[in-house]
């Protein structure tokens, strides 16, 4: 395991929901591997399952084909050492910031002192000791991301799930936030599973980037990006290529799905 | 960002609080003294009875109606808000209850006071179960309703944390209907007065209600109205208190 963190395995995954008595399937046949470690970016247009994959990967739904392994073992909801971070950053407007970010050592009913002590340390890391008598409602989009990334790494997770982390955020707090990301990497022992359609927030930050084709959702290319996070990668030219090559794969995972489900039709 | 909010100014307090009374008072003596007929006597005339009246007896049966109008909205409350927690999230059970509740729900409860006489007596006990059964419906149903309209989004979050349904009910559902659970007791004590009224200008020989009537048949004007600004008092002290508990346990509303 490189660095640490969880290794994942998604194995022939195939999901479907049940709407209005038809069935839509939202994933098929999904495979890929994460070796652990470092952030790992997957990018599709809408509808090719993204969302679903997470929740599936935090436990929260149970997959209808195939297998998912998180360091070899099944996911459970309220994997210990899982964390999840919605679209919206779930946060909860009726609790402070600091209530947010303890809530899941309040949840596994930690010692108050271990709450208090954990609590302390990542609202400090993460800059937002300041602003931790506030509610979200009083934060601006980046301030409330931060105390979503803080709420998950105060439970010490090997896995952090993010679903579109940083979409309504504007591009310069979007960067400084991916460089926060890339910090707290630095620490090791944690792996991120990163859901975006933003192909420059794929290519900058997933040291391999899985391209989704949309209805149903499967893996139509893997990408290999061994200099993702690295200083001045941003404004390389080997980061513009893979935007390019990225932009191109996408788009053939469209028109490869809409010809198959001309082809059903 | 938050607002710079001074509830308790002196300004504020004048503003928001004694110019309302003082137009509403002054709109009534326009009117008593342009009708200039007894059964509207003006406002000095009706506070200086009702503070007269206080001592002798207003005050007693003031304190009898806010006894049973508070015991009811407890009463409610404790029946209603868990009632309609657990219909508003657990979907199989609340698809059973609906019907019922649909087909109650809009039949005028105080129909039923003679069957509730019989069954409770004259005593408060039939009072407070009428006002009761008035208010926990609209608690059940707002709170039910509340409960149903809760982000899945923000349940997931905190199931992924490790989540247990208790855990979801106390971080997630019961924050998110209390200020809807605030707004249906604020809509329920001015039913649950309305209602008390009633139930207390029926074989009842005590309550604002009571007082009222008697004033009324005897022509006491002065009277009557005291007793209707008795009840009003009542109604305003309920909202002033959920006000001030709503701004307590909810503090993030309005941020």
């Amino acid at each position: 395991m490189p660095g640490g963190g969880a290794a994942v395995l998604v194995d022939r995954l195939s999901f479907f929901y049940a709407l209005n008595g038809n069935r839509v399937e939202a994933l098929k046949e999904v495979s890929f591997s994460i070796e652990g470690g470092g952030i790992y970016a997957l990018i599709g247009p809408s509808g090719c399952g993204k969302s679903t994959l997470l929740y599936i990967l935090a436990g929260l739904l149970p997959p209808r084909g195939g297998r998912v392994l998180i360091n070899g073992e099944r996911p459970l909801p309220g994997r210990r050492a899982t964390s999840l971070i919605l679209q919206e950053y779930g946060l909860l407007p009726w609790k402070t910031v600091w209530d947010n970010v303890v809530l899941g050592l309040v949840i596994r009913r930690l010692p108050a002192g271990e709450i208090r002590r954990k609590g302390e340390k990542v609202l400090k890391e993460m800059g937002l000791w300041e602003l931790r008598r506030r509610y979200p409602a009083e934060l601006s989009g980046g301030q409330r991301q931060r105390v979503a990334i803080a709420r998950s790494l105060a439970t010490e997770p090997d896995l952090l799930l993010m679903d579109e982390p940083f979409s309504s955020l504007d591009a310069l707090t979007r960067e400084a936030l991916q460089d926060v990301l890339q910090n707290i990497l630095q620490s090791g022992g944690l792996t991120v599973l990163l859901v975006t359609h933003n192909i420059e927030e794929a290519a900058f930050l997933g040291r391999r980037v899985i391209v989704l084709t949309p209805h149903p959702g499967s893996v139509y290319q893997i990408f290999e990006n061994p200099r993702a996070c690295s200083p001045g990668y941003r404004k390389s030219a080997e980061f513009f290529r893979l935007c390019t090559e990225l932009r191109n794969a996408l788009e053939f995972a469209q028109i490869r799905a809409q010809d198959a489900n001309a082809g059903c039709g | 960002m938050q607002q710079a909010k001074k509830p308790g100014t002196i300004k504020n307090l004048i503003y928001y609080k004694l110019t309302p009374v003082l137009t509403l008072f002054a709109v009534w003596y326009l009117l008593a003294t342009g009708l200039n007929n007894p059964a509207l006597p003006p406002p000095g005339k009706a506070l200086l009875t009702f503070f007269e009246q206080i001592p002798a007896d207003l005050g007693r049966h003031f304190l009898i109606s806010s006894w049973r109008v508070l015991a009811s909205i407890f009463i409610s409350l404790f029946a209603g808000v868990p009632l309609g927690l657990w219909l508003g999230t657990e979907e199989r059970f609340d698809r059973f209850f609906a019907p019922l509740i649909y087909l109650t729900y809009p039949i005028p409860k105080i129909v039923f006071l003679p069957v509730v006489m019989i069954l409770l007596g004259l005593g408060d006990p039939s009072k407070i179960f009428l006002i009761t059964l008035v208010v926990f419906f609209q608690i059940l149903v707002t709170t039910r309703d509340a409960a149903r309209s809760v982000s899945q989004a923000m349940i997931l979050s905190v199931v992924s944390l490790g989540a247990k349904k208790l855990d979801i009910y106390r971080h997630v559902i019961w924050p998110a209907v209390l200020p809807d659970v605030f707004t249906a007791l604020r809509i329920g004590s001015g039913t649950a007065i309305a209602v008390l009224f009633f139930a207390e200008s029926f074989a009842s020989s005590d309550g604002l209600g009571y007082y009222l009537m008697d004033a009324w048949s005897r022509y006491a004007y002065l009277e009557m109205f005291a007793g209707i600004i008795a009840m009003s008092l009542l109604g305003y002290l309920l909202y002033v208190c959920l006000d001030g508990l709503d701004r307590k346990a909810c503090p993030w509303k309005g941020l």
